[in-house]
């Protein structure tokens, strides 16, 4: 549902709708999902997409570009990445946000532009920096980031990213249909299938094609593989910082088997052409069924025995209780999601909203906001989606590779998808003009709204606790870059 | 110590026995060209393939373009390719990485890399605009399925302990710098690799005004290694090649 509002009527349509349910309307409170904007000469087109008990409402308005754009970040912070971004994109004014810092650098200018970054700094007399990236110890994406420090104890953390910008966006718009789904790939590796399958369903909305349960299907198998193949790498580095080396090797090695699991289906070990709009990219039969049986088999078996371990090592508990909190309140505030956000209290997963695939699931919610809660949330997920994949081959369902044509999309519509990958909510917004091309694509990965609560988290902790604080978030550079 | 134990149980033996032997299953890796004509006039590979890797008269694939997605077998009405699990897919140059009929990409041994780094080589990666997906395979490397480690190759965390400098990624103008200093940090004998479709030849994102591809330029590598991502055993074969190991 697409709702266009006048300028005047825009500040006030959006905040309604985050605030809390009242009476008489008995809406639940709505929760902003995105919010971007673009150019139309001398006009800012900004759109908004908001979720309201699972419905999704399209709020959109035009304002002269010239007036500049009130930020609405001081009422709902949620909306703080959204503005900056905003901002960065449409060069128009965002007055009144609290913290308009570059996102990721988009305007060119290079790595010089970069350098002029406007750090917050902390002065005091045993205050101190400590500075780190772009380029990491390990074999990793780049990223800076900047501790003000007195003594170990971290004051502040302020995280700059955009080394990563590869102009994802722009290239999307450029008109080459050829190359849209190899690109949103592309996005973020580690999250190939969610974003795969959120631009499928988004060009499915604008080409009005329906596709078929089987192919639904297809995608949520290849989804849910991603989803527990990095939920292991992610147990896997946190082993490996706190030093549990059966941890480490042995999450590593069941993830080998679930990607391998992946490649068995559609030729790759990260699902790269297992989705493509309109129709079953892979075919699922008989051997594809007893391969993905077998791997069920195994890591039913063995995930449980490490998970045991892991959980009941006293040095464990010791490591990542109580570490890198994000309180619920907090969570709520900043707009945290996924994974983040359930380890937070955040009742929040858009799979809950696919009953028709997700029959009984429930979001895996802990409330301890610590790196233990965010440790638990995922091994909970593992053990959930191993469930419902089990359930899938048990199902008997099955179905042929083949190939469809999309044919021409809607004039001036929009299309918006947002599926539930291993990290959270993966967003795809495109856009067409009155000739059906496309005139906007705006991506999103989770990790644009989640850096903030990395930054946060370690307040007040030690320094040497960040790295575990980072593994435990595992957020996507590239993802957030584009 | 009893949890310790069942942990050991289930573990078993997890590494892969001979690296160059192994076929990963299903893998989509180097294709072969068949002999058989094309139909008149076709040309529907080369307009379809997203990377525009493909050449005709004859039928050729860039591989260090190629992102394997797999099209062209499905499209072409004549058959004429075929995607093989072989992992065996990098060249040393640009040209060497085109595959045509009864053509197969190469790595020849360099003497001197051979002589300085076949016994012991040290690796620092950076990524500059890479995906993850490519840091995740480099990284796979060292885990205990492919454990590289048994050729005494290393990742290492500074460039000052470096022998080979490891790119992933089209090269963004926002890393140039970051690029440039770990290069320059790193002690000689030295060189680089590139590692994927983005490395190699900018991949989906080649012409981006984002990049900025000029250290490729100035310091050429040795070693193009295929792939989006290549899997680990292209890595290897790639490598052990190049130093010849086995
Ligand atoms: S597999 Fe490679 S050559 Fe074939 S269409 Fe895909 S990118 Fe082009």
């Amino acid at each position: 549902m697409t709702t266009w509002v006048p300028a005047s009527a825009w500040r006030e349509a959006l905040t309604d709708r985050v605030a809390a349910a009242t009476p008489p309307s008995g809406h639940p409170a709505g929760r902003v999902v995105t919010l971007f904007g673009r150019r139309e000469g001398d006009e800012l087109v900004v759109t908004a997409v908001i979720e309201r008990g699972g419905v999704l409402e399209t709020l959109r308005t035009r304002m002269p570009a010239a007036d500049g754009y009130h930020s609405m970040t001081e009422e709902v912070p949620a909306l703080h990445a959204f503005e900056r971004e905003l901002h960065e994109q449409t060069g128009v004014a965002v007055r009144g946000h609290p913290w308009l810092k570059p996102l990721r650098f988009e305007g060119g200018g290079g790595q010089a532009a970069m350098r002029t970054y406007p750090w917050y700094t902390v002065e005091g007399r045993d205050v101190h920096e400590v500075a780190v990236g772009p380029i990491h110890a390990g074999v990793i994406e780049p990223g800076s980031f900047r501790f003000m420090c007195l003594g170990e104890r971290v004051l502040h953390l302020e995280i700059q990213l955009g080394y990563q910008h590869r102009g994802v966006e722009q290239l999307l718009r450029s008109g080459d249909s050829r190359r849209l789904t190899p690109l949103v790939e592309t996005i973020a590796g580690d999250s190939t299938v969610a974003n795969a399958w959120a631009h499928a369903l988004a060009i499915e909305q604008l080409a009005g094609v329906g596709v078929s349960r089987e192919t639904e299907l297809s995608r949520a198998v290849l989804l849910e593989l991603e989803r527990v193949g990095m939920h292991l790498a992610s147990l896997a580095g946190l082993a490996t910082d706190i030093g549990h080396l059966q941890g480490a090797s042995t999450y590593g090695r069941l993830r080998t088997t679930v990607i391998n699991t992946s490649m068995r289906l559609c030729g790759s070990r990260f699902g790269r052409s297992g989705v493509r709009p309109g129709a079953p990219a892979y075919a699922f039969g008989a051997d594809q069924r007893g391969a993905l049986q077998s791997a069920l088999e195994l890591l039913g078996r063995d995930v449980p025995v490490i998970d045991d371990r892991f959980l009941s090592d006293i040095s464990v508990q010791h490591r990542l209780g109580g570490i890198g909190v994000v309180s619920a309140a907090r969570a709520k505030e900043i707009g945290l999601i996924g994974v983040a956000g359930r380890a937070s209290g955040q009742d929040l997963d858009q799979r809950v909203h696919r009953a028709d695939l997700y029959p009984n699931l429930l979001p895996e919610v802990e409330p301890g906001g610590d790196c233990l809660a965010r440790t638990r949330v995922r091994m909970r997920e593992i053990h959930a989606s191993l469930g419902w994949l089990r359930a899938v081959v048990e199902s008997r369902a099955g179905w042929p590779r083949a190939r469809a044509s999309i044919g021409l999309l809607a004039p001036s519509s929009m299309g918006v998808a947002v599926v539930e990958g291993f990290r959270g909510e993966v967003v795809h917004c495109m856009e067409t003009d009155a000739s059906g091309a496309l005139v906007h694509y705006k991506v999103q990965d989770p990790s644009l709204q989640n850096w903030l609560g990395l930054a946060l988290c370690v307040r007040g902790g030690a320094i040497s606790d960040f790295p575990i604080c980072n593994k435990s978030f595992d957020l996507s550079y590239c993802g957030q870059d584009l | 110590m009893l949890r310790s134990l069942r942990v050991r149980l289930a573990q078993g033996r997890q590494f892969v026995p001979d690296l160059r032997t192994a076929r990963p299953a299903g893998f989509r890796g180097r294709p072969e060209i068949s002999a058989s004509p094309c139909a008149a006039g076709c040309t529907v590979c080369r307009e379809e393939c997203p990377t525009d890797a493909i050449r005709i008269d004859p039928v050729a694939i860039d591989l260090g373009r190629c992102t394997f997605c797999g099209l062209c077998e499905e499209i072409c009405p004549s058959g004429r390719f075929t995607f093989t699990p072989d992992p065996r897919l990098a060249a040393r140059t640009p040209e060497g990485l085109i595959v045509r009929e009864g053509v197969q990409p190469a790595v020849a041994r360099d003497p001197d890399l051979a002589r300085i780094f076949g016994r012991s080589l040290k690796l620092r990666q950076v990524s500059s605009g890479g995906c993850n997906a490519c840091e995740l395979e480099l990284n796979a490397l060292a885990n205990v399925n492919f454990d590289v480690q048994r050729y005494g190759i290393e990742w290492v965390a500074s460039p000052r302990h470096a022998d080979g400098l490891v790119l992933t990624g089209p090269l963004t103008a926002n890393m140039r710098d970051a690029v440039r200093l770990a290069w320059d940090a790193m002690p000689d004998p030295r060189f680089v690799v590139s590692v994927g479709a983005c490395a190699i030849s900018g991949g989906l994102y080649r012409g981006s005004p984002t990049l900025d591809r000029t250290f490729l330029g100035e310091a050429r590598p040795v070693l193009l290694v295929p792939g989006c991502p290549p899997h680990p055993l292209t890595f290897v074969h790639a490598i052990l090649d190049l130093l010849g190991v086995r």
